[in-house]
């Protein structure tokens, strides 16, 4: 594969602070585009701090603090002149736990056009989103019904499709399947690979066996004396599981330690 | 088995009679007051049902009970219930978003948190003696409907403003998440997500509030005092009275004839007290429903 690699997203020198606790140490990383990236990494080693600062959602958490550069697109995120509302419309992100609004099934995908001001045909859109999240053929005769009426996989993929309908270059998912049944997750995991080739996608996993499924490229980061998560290793999905350049990447894969 | 008895005093009998004690206990309140509040009701359609007739509703008090009519405290109530929700509803809701969803946590929001607790709880004649003070004199709308229900306003405020405060922090915060991350502002995120969430609630609480002004006697004497009204207010600056002053002042009159057109005046009351109830309730499954399903 004789592909120019592209880079979506550029971390550079990242810190995070909750109050004067450090989340997140001197991370750097550069996300290839339209691949998936998997961060993994034993829990409270920052790896959805990380996944947050890429849409600065971080800030929503009261005292929470970022130091360095995310570059995307040619801006640092984090510039006093960016709109964080524009970001997160091109950035999306799925939640760890299925997330729909109180709303209709068609509501709920529509609900990101109308906040952005869609000027095309708000149906086609709905349509066009619950068939990339190859959830269409299962609710396209009750679009009316609540989303509380899906299974839990169900509702996950109306989540992506809501994520998708605003066209963003980058959807982040924070261990997407992690509340679904083993069938569900399979099909979460499909779609993230039908997904890719459009889409850059960096998600959240505590799962290897996800990670060394979905990813193209894998993050493995640890957590540090003070608590600070930090970046281990990075490289190649297939690289990091078979021939890892650092032993305590080999050893957290192997399962040494959790 | 022997051992098992030794370890135990199991006293069934004794747990099974405290048992069937507490189940009389409660259903003996339940029973009680209920059979209070049908006792009440029954006695005051026994009496009122009479007297209830097309002239009562239609005329203006007299000094002779059987040409009596309520007409000019039941547009009262009506209207002044109608201004007070105006009032109330758009002032509550804003008030319970801001604190809720915009205001900072410091000293001067919970100042402000804990001084709207405070009110909920204070007499409704002190609300009364306040709004002579401040509409009736100071802002000079007189003995009118307008300061009658800013009045009224005042005394319901931090009922629905808490109510509709619980209402809104029972939204889970996973919803706000999700709005923001597709892009939407804060305005965006209340207006889309947390208010159509919240509206059950919040009607819920303007509901118990509204029944409160309803009834409501004492800060409407304290405006306006007055029973003898031969006209329906045609504006909010008119004079006015309400079915509770009415009621109150034909009960305290010598004679039955009189009592009875008190009853009759309480169940005018009692029935737009319902249809105000049912209408919000009916506003309210509708939204749920619409949230839910």
């Amino acid at each position: 594969m004789a592909e120019v690699a592209e880079i979506a997203i550029n971390v550079k020198n990242l810190n995070v602070w909750y109050g004067s606790f450090q989340a997140l140490k001197d991370i750097n990383l550069e996300v290839e585009k339209n691949q998936v990236t998997a961060l993994i990494g034993p829990s409270g080693c920052g790896k959805s701090t990380l996944l947050r600062c890429f849409n600065r959602m971080n800030e929503l958490i009261p005292g929470a603090r970022v130091g360095g550069q995310v570059m995307f697109a040619g801006t640092n995120l984090y510039d006093a002149s960016v709109d964080p509302t524009e970001i997160r419309s091109r950035i999306g992100m799925v939640f760890q736990k299925p997330n729909p609004f109180p709303k209709s099934i068609y509501q709920n995908v529509a609900f990101g056009l109308k906040v952005n001001g869609y000027q095309g045909n708000v149906d086609e859109a709905v349509e066009r989103s619950l068939r990339r999240a190859a959830l269409w053929e299962e609710v396209k005769d009750r679009l009316g019904t609540s989303a509380f009426k899906l299974s839990g996989g169900q509702q996950q993929r109306l989540c992506i499709a809501r994520a998708l309908a605003v066209e963003p270059e980058i959807v982040l998912m924070d261990e997407p399947a992690s509340a679904l049944d083993p069938i569900a997750t399979l099909a979460i995991e499909d779609l993230i690979r039908e997904l890719a080739p459009e889409v850059t996608i960096i998600i959240v996993t505590h799962n290897m066996q996800q990670a060394a499924r979905v990813s193209d490229y894998t993050a493995f980061l640890m957590v540090s004396e003070e608590r600070s998560g930090y970046l281990v290793e990075y490289g190649p999905t297939s690289q990091i599981f078979t021939n890892p350049k650092e032993e305590r990447t080999e050893a957290y894969i192997t399962g040494r330690f959790s | 088995m022997k051992q098992h008895e030794q370890l135990f005093t199991p006293r069934r009998t004794a747990r099974k009679i405290t048992g069937v004690v507490f189940y009389a206990l409660f259903l003996s309140a339940v029973v009680l007051s209920i059979a209070g509040l049908l006792t009440l009701v029954i006695q005051v359609l026994i009496e009122g049902v009479p007297w209830l007739s097309w002239h009562f509703l239609t005329n203006y008090p007299s000094r002779h009970a059987e040409e009596a009519g309520i007409l000019a405290a039941m547009t009262g109530t009506v209207y002044l219930m109608v201004l007070t929700a105006a009032l109330t509803i758009p002032l509550a809701i804003g008030a319970a978003i801001y604190l809720e969803e915009f205001a900072p946590k410091n000293w001067f929001t919970t100042i402000i948190e804990i001084n709207i607790s405070n009110l909920a709880g204070v007499p409704s004649i002190v609300y009364g003696l306040l709004g002579i003070a401040l509409f009736v004199s100071w802002m000079n709308l007189g003995r009118s409907l307008l300061a009658g229900s800013m009045t009224l306003a005042l005394l319901i405020l931090p009922i629905v403003i808490l109510a509709s405060r619980e209402a809104i922090r029972a939204v889970p915060d996973t919803y706000r998440q999700a709005a923001y991350a597709l892009g939407a502002t804060q305005w965006q995120v209340v207006r889309g997500v947390v208010l159509p969430s919240s509206l059950p609630g919040i009607l819920t609480g303007v509901i118990l509030a509204m029944s409160r002004a309803i009834g409501e006697a004492a800060p409407v004497i304290a405006i306006s005092a007055l029973v003898y009204l031969t006209f329906v207010p045609g504006s909010p600056l008119d004079r006015f009275t309400v079915l509770p002053i009415q009621i109150f002042n034909w009960i305290s009159r010598p004679g039955d004839d009189f009592r009875g057109i008190a009853a009759a005046g309480i169940i005018v009351l009692l029935v737009i007290l319902l249809s105000m109830n049912a209408v919000a309730i009916y506003l309210r499954n509708r939204f749920q429903t619409r949230s839910e399903e």
